[in-house]
């Protein structure tokens, strides 16, 4: 009976909107926080924090991105990918054109050209839908690659067609570069995931949010109740590229410090964090973490357990995890369309009852 | 016939306006169907407008045509006194004109009072940076639009489904869902197409009780098409009888239920 939400009124409807309505809820996200900031910082290595740490908090905030546009407003996208890379050439153009300003500006202003971008390739969302808009976003994916790679512009001429994260300092800590402290480059990303989260979350829950669902679920009756489908859907087109705008610059700047296009933010990028959102839940900003955490976890502990512990072989891991991925996704589409979110709250419904089912 | 633009009196004593909606020789086609020919109509501040006829009579392509769904071929229609422009469906909305749909148009991933708070869409104004830090207008404009809400909400009777998914409810409770959305807009005039249809007795009762409620305590002007013509004849103040698309009857339910037309649309073929 630790998990109750008796006794818990909301007597205004300020508090019944809420995100964490229920005591125990608020309380463990209160502790979460104290510990991702106070705590963790102190003990992470560059293992950690290379492996998993800073994958899980960039890819989080892509996943949200996606999530909004997807989960959310129901337009499919495979073009996120294209769109990290619009952020990550984006800060490295800002970082080289002026060094004086802060990269987290730059970084902040990478995400704000990707929805600019984000807008334009969201014109066609006008137009069509559903499996043609998916079409025509992948040819943005595809389009956006070979631009970067295209156009020596946008890698400043440098002859490996590479970009490479100059140093930067915030604070007088090295934030991008190969000096960077493994803490320091958790913590920035962090910053910026809890702020992502705290407003993605916020524009999901008033009226901007019940527009991009009610273009979701029915389009027709939405307009005819009075929402305007070029602000909703450009809207979110805009806004969700510009936290996938801020992740591509991150993955870029903060953690890997030198991109090859094509490698990195591919066609493969664009399905990854597809398959965080289904897998994580469609519509949720929570499953956008856990998917974020699942699709980054799980390569590790295939990897440590099958490949370090039992002595399998490195590929024959590999595929095993991508037959985990493909069956979940098959499953979650058809099963339970909201993901892990949705299992987890189910879950707490259940302890909500505990012990007495009825 | 009763085609003056003022008002009238009803014979149950309620004072009823001017013409708020009038529609000036409407003609509607769908490639060689011709859904609507040639029709014209008014609707009276505060009155309830019904309109009837059989299967495929083009009742619901009028609405559609209200709501600027439809844009049809010839025809006006005047709005408040004013010829109104050809307009998008969001934009007839933003003028006051809320409506339900004959197969239910509901909002599925969402709970219920999610659903209701949509109908407050159009008048929710905070800026995106408001809202994306939930703070000033934003957090402010979602509490008053939530009472709204709750009031529409208590006015159905709908309290305890409040947060439970659309996707669960039955179909009667669906349908007074989607009656919530509208009305939560404050509309001026309300379009509803078919609220009783599927219904059993019960549920016709409680629906027919809730649209005379708002007739009466908000006076909001209803147009609606139904079936039944009992409810009709029940709730209605004046009635527009269509068949294939052209108008045959209009006037109050007794002058319609005596006009030969009308008596020959409804007899010469048992569309129900
Ligand atoms: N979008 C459309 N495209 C083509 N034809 C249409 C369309 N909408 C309606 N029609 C046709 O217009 C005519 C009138 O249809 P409408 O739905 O307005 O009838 P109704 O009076 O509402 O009938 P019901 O009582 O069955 O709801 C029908 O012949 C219908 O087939
Ligand atoms: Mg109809």
């Amino acid at each position: 009976m630790l998990y109750r939400e008796a006794g818990d009124f909301s007597t205004t409807y300020r508090e019944d909107n809420q995100t964490f309505p229920i005591r125990f809820d608020r309380y463990r996200y209160y502790a979460v926080m104290l510990i991702a900031f106070l705590v963790i910082p102190f003990f992470v290595n560059d293992y950690w924090v290379n492996a998993i740490f800073l994958p899980f908090l960039i890819y989080s905030i892509a996943a949200l991105g996606l999530n909004i546009l997807t989960g959310y407003c129901g337009q499919v996208s495979l073009g996120t990918g294209g769109f990290m890379a619009v952020g990550a050439y984006a800060v490295y153009k800002l970082m080289t054109a002026f060094p004086d300003i802060s990269v987290l500006i730059h970084i902040v202003l990478a995400g704000g050209v990707t929805a600019l971008v984000g807008i334009l390739f969201g014109l066609p969302s006008l137009r069509i839908k559903g499996f043609y808009l998916a079409v025509a976003t992948l040819a943005a994916q595809f389009f956006l690659v070979w631009v970067f790679n295209r156009i020596p512009w946008f890698y400043n001429y440098s002859a490996s067609g590479q970009i490479n994260a100059p140093e930067r300092t915030f604070l007088g800590f090295t934030v991008t570069g190969a000096e960077t402290k493994a803490w320091v480059a958790y913590l920035v990303c962090l910053v910026f995931v809890t702020i992502s989260a705290i407003v993605a979350r916020n524009m999901t829950r008033g009226a901007l949010g019940r527009s991009w669902m009610a273009i979701r679920d029915m389009d027709i009756a939405a307009e005819i109740i009075g929402v305007n489908p070029l602000k909703a859907k450009l809207s979110a087109f805009a806004i969700s590229s510009f936290f996938v705008g801020i992740s591509g610059a991150l993955y870029f700047s903060v953690y890997l410090g030198a991109v090859e296009v094509g490698e990195v933010f591919g066609i493969n990028k664009s399905f990854l964090v597809l398959f965080m959102i289904i897998i994580g839940g469609l519509g949720s900003v929570f499953g956008s973490f856990i998917g974020a955490a699942f699709l980054v976890l799980l390569p590790v502990l295939l990897k440590n357990v099958l490949v370090g512990y039992f002595g399998w072989q490195t590929d024959v891991a590999a595929h095993l995890e991508f037959m985990i991925i493909g069956g979940l996704i098959v499953w979650f589409l058809i099963v339970e369309p909201h993901g892990l979110a949705q299992l987890w709250r189910l879950g707490k419904e259940k302890l909500r009852m505990w012990p007495f089912p009825y | 016939m009763l085609s003056t633009t003022e008002g009238y009196m009803t014979p149950d004593g309620r004072q009823i306006g001017g013409v708020v909606m009038e529609m000036k020789n409407i003609t509607l086609k769908f490639g060689g169907v011709t859904a609507i020919e040639d029709i014209s109509f008014d609707i009276h501040e505060g009155e309830i407008r019904a309109i009837i006829g059989p299967n495929g009579a083009g009742k619901s392509s009028m609405l559609n045509v209200i709501s600027g769904f439809y844009i049809p071929q010839q025809g006006e229609v005047f709005f408040r006194g004013a010829k109104r422009a050809q307009l998008k469906p969001f934009e007839v909305a933003r003028q006051g004109i809320a409506r339900t749909f004959q197969n239910i148009a509901l909002f599925e991933g969402m709970s219920v009072l999610d659903n209701v708070m949509t109908g407050r869409l159009t008048h929710m104004k905070a800026g995106i940076i408001s809202q994306s830090l939930w703070r000033g207008p934003a957090e402010r404009e979602e509490t008053e639009n939530r009472e709204i809400c709750e009031r529409v909400i208590d006015f159905l009777e709908i309290q305890s489904i409040r947060k439970t998914p659309v996707s669960r409810l039955p179909y009667g409770l669906k349908k007074r869902v989607e009656l919530a959305r509208a009305l939560a807009s404050e509309p001026k005039l309300l379009l509803l197409d078919e609220p009783m249809a599927g219904m059993n007795v019960e549920e016709k009762e409680d629906m027919s009780r809730f649209i005379l409620d708002v007739n009466d305590e908000f006076g909001t002007t209803i147009a609606l098409i139904e079936h039944d013509m009992g409810v009709v004849m029940d709730l209605s103040d004046r009635v527009v009888v269509m068949d294939y698309g052209k108008k045959i009857g209009d006037g109050t339910p007794n002058e319609v239920r005596n006009n030969q037309a009308v008596i020959d649309a409804y007899l010469g073929v048992s569309h129900d």
